[in-house]
């Protein structure tokens, strides 16, 4: 049994909460007090019967206002895999919640109205999902129930999606008519939308290939502490714990450190205390090196012979997260996995447009939720990839020096 | 790429692992909140694998409400010495006298309000700038939007209006003086993982997680161990029941359920069967209001 985790992007209007909602009931995962808790506030709300919609309402005060303030994980199982799912919010300002959401997931359900078809918050849920690389969407086009479970509503709306996605680089796509109120190609197939020749969103869900989302080519590993026991029967032992970012380590390997260039052979790896012969991403694991290095947190070890790129000027594009604007010239400290320096934003060339993709020229600070291309200079080198390219080892936040508040996701071009 | 690819139990463990490094590595004195539940004796396995061969490098924490079960105190001390880690004790009934606290009234008097002062004495007394706890976001709802590294200000509240975004695996761990994180490395574990990485891992528990014979009363369909910190009164029937229990909290405000399970297999075999939530079934302060937990985490409760 593997694990799954997936973002739904789409407002309380699309039947997003009821979505996840169907999803949860149908495939057992609510419990009975919840259920109890649940016709109890919907009987307060005096909408007959269960709303689903409930059960993703978090806090007391999202109740009270009526709305979602950030997003909530929730988890369910079936016999075949185990979900998480993030609920983001899609409401137009929370275009940072989506980006926090999306960036572990690796796949998205892009929520469509039946009667609406693809419309300006489509489109911009479709553009995060192609900035941030998930590398799975579906598109649920929901309410059925109210266009007569039309298979040609359903066309004209794969037609425009369709057209929309070539533009967008998105590669793979599957689209579901549904109905998450009345449970149709839910968990079972829709009796009423015979013509659909797909799988119901559940079986989709469960049966996705999700191997090659993870890169085991190239070989990124980077720092976050030195183990060093110091004991007796431990005296000289040495090991750099880290994630592997992606590839695959082998014992023997012969590799080179970053950005110093030094080079080394591995002469241990462990898992957990355990030696092994390999590792793989994303596994935690000790390596120890033949040689005695200087090596410390955020440094990185790669085969001998990988490309990868060393500076510190970086073409960036930057979501911006937080109420303070970015003036050009602002200093930040960005951190890249574990490695933390400082930055400057040297210069901001241009605003893009998440609901276009295109280039405007930038006027005034920028603004929560916008995104912009901008250079960024470092106090000392990063060792990287492009986002496109390895997008584990391409991405960087950038965090406030007086607030500590992380103010923007990066991505490296 | 057949071959290389990770269960779910393997996936949650190298996620956890890569945390409890981010925390040794990005705090000065972190320590870990530990209550003898099975939670934190599965964060403690973690943690031992982390630093594996070193030592974990923070002491474990425990807030001492005085309402424990026997049971579960006799195991901390074990548990702590066979991992060779360093253990801090302190109590709620130290707080009580020192702050001249009222104690709660009623039948089931519960000291999990006065457990926060405890708590944040104790990270005042050590100066921790981050606390390790347990918490995971399939337990309640408040808990489903928490950040895996949670700032707290100096009254230890939590704001979650004004959470950091935490994206990709990159956890900024970066505060100001006075203020502290909580960190939540099983964040993404649910109660069913945990019990299927016990069995896989062979973790031991202290023994009132399985079946046992012991006097309870029932209290509102609840099943409340008969102990010196509950308030009888002559509507209670005591029964001997076979009991065990799905949390560890106090005795005060943890229900046992009925069971035979004495295995790790057949308490498994329950948890898959039963419909009913873990907190809604054994936790008797979540039922006070519906937004509880919520309250009690922005003041500074775990």
């Amino acid at each position: 049994m593997d694990l799954l985790r997936f973002i739904t992007a789409g407002s309380v209007d699309d039947g997003k909460s009821t979505l996840i909602g169907r999803l949860l009931y149908d495939s057992k995962n609510i419990l009975t007090d919840q259920l109890e808790q649940l016709e109890k506030q919907s009987k307060n709300k005096e909408t007959g019967g269960i709303d689903l919609a409930l059960l993703t309402d978090g806090l007391r005060a999202e109740r009270e206002q009526g709305i979602t303030i950030d997003v909530a994980y929730r988890y369910f199982s079936t016999p075949n895999r185990k979900f998480i799912i993030a609920d983001a919010p899609g409401h137009v300002q929370y275009t940072r919640n989506m980006i926090t959401g999306a960036s572990n997931a690796s796949l998205v359900i892009i929520l469509v109205d039946a009667r609406q078809g693809v419309v300006e918050q489509t489109r911009r849920h479709s553009i995060i999902a192609s900035l941030l690389k998930i590398p799975h969407v579906v598109v649920a086009i929901n309410k059925m129930d109210l266009v007569d479970y039309s298979r040609d509503v359903f066309n004209d709306i794969v037609i425009d999606y369709a057209a929309m996605a070539r533009q967008l680089n998105l590669e793979d796509i599957a689209y579901i008519p549904m109905s998450a109120l009345l449970g149709d190609n839910i968990v079972d197939r829709s009796e009423k939308m015979d013509w659909f020749e797909g799988k119901p969103l559940l079986q989709f869900l469960e049966e996705i290939e999700t191997d090659n989302d993870i890169n085991h080519t190239d070989s990124r590993f980077q720092v976050q502490l030195v183990i060093r026991p110091q004991t007796e029967e431990l005296h000289d032992y040495r090991g750099y714990a880290g994630k592997v970012i992606s590839g695959i380590y082998k014992k023997g390997d012969v590799v080179k450190i970053l950005p110093s260039g030094i080079e080394s052979s591995i002469s241990k790896l462990e898992i957990a205390g355990q030696e092994v012969e390999e590792v793989f991403a994303p596994q935690s694991v000790v390596i120890q090196l033949k040689d005695d290095i200087d090596i410390s947190r955020g440094d990185t070890i790669v085969k001998a012979g990988e490309n990868i790129k060393v500076g510190n000027e970086l073409q960036t594009l930057l979501c911006w997260m937080d109420e303070k604007p970015l003036h050009s010239g602002n200093k930040y400290y960005l951190q890249h996995n574990s490695r933390l320096v400082r930055a400057v934003v040297k210069s901001i060339e241009y605003k893009l447009d998440v609901n276009t993709l295109q280039q405007l020229p930038v006027e005034g600070p920028v603004k929560l939720n916008e995104v912009v291309r901008a250079t960024i200079k470092t106090a000392s080198p990063l060792v990287f990839d492009s986002f496109a390219e390895i997008s584990a080892n391409g991405s960087a936040i950038l965090i406030d020096e007086t607030s500590n508040s992380t103010v923007a996701a990066v991505l490296f071009q | 790429m057949t071959g290389y690819r990770l269960d779910y139990l393997e996936q949650l463990e190298t996620e956890s692992i890569h945390i409890f490094r981010e925390i040794a590595a990005q705090f000065e004195r972190p320590a870990l909140l530990f209550s003898g539940g099975k939670d934190s004796i599965t964060l403690v396995h973690l943690a031992v694998k982390a630093f594996a061969p070193g030592k974990i490098p923070f002491p474990l924490v425990h807030v001492d409400t005085g309402h424990n079960f026997p049971e579960a105190l006799a195991f901390r001390d074990l548990f702590s010495a066979k991992v060779n880690a360093s253990l801090i004790v302190r109590k709620v009934e130290d707080t009580i006298k020192q702050k001249n606290l009222t104690e709660p009234k009623g039948k089931f008097a519960s000291r999990n309000w006065l457990q926060t002062y405890t708590l944040l004495d104790t990270i005042e007394e050590f100066k921790f700038d981050a606390c390790i706890g347990g918490g995971r976001r399939d337990e309640e709802k408040a808990r489903a939007k928490e950040r895996i590294f949670s700032v707290r200000d100096e009254f230890g509240q939590w704001n979650p209006k004004l959470q950091r975004p935490e994206i990709w695996n990159i956890y900024n761990g970066r505060i100001h003086k006075g203020e502290n994180v909580r960190v939540f490395p099983i964040s993404n574990w649910t109660e069913l993982d945990i019990w299927n990485y016990i069995r896989k891992e062979k973790i031991d528990l202290p023994s009132i997680y399985f079946s046992h014979e012991r006097d309870v009363i029932e209290h509102e369909g609840q099943l409340v161990a008969v102990s010196g910190f509950i308030n009888m009164d002559e509507n209670d029937i005591v029964s001997k029941r076979k009991v065990r229990y799905r949390t560890v909290g106090d005795m005060t405000c943890t229900a046992a359920v009925e069971s035979n399970a004495s295995s790790l297999d057949e308490v498994i075999n329950e948890i898959i069967a039963t419909r009913i939530s873990e907190r809604g079934e054994t936790r008797i302060d979540d039922k006070v209001t519906e937004a509880a937990m919520e309250d009690r985490k922005k003041n500074g409760y775990f």
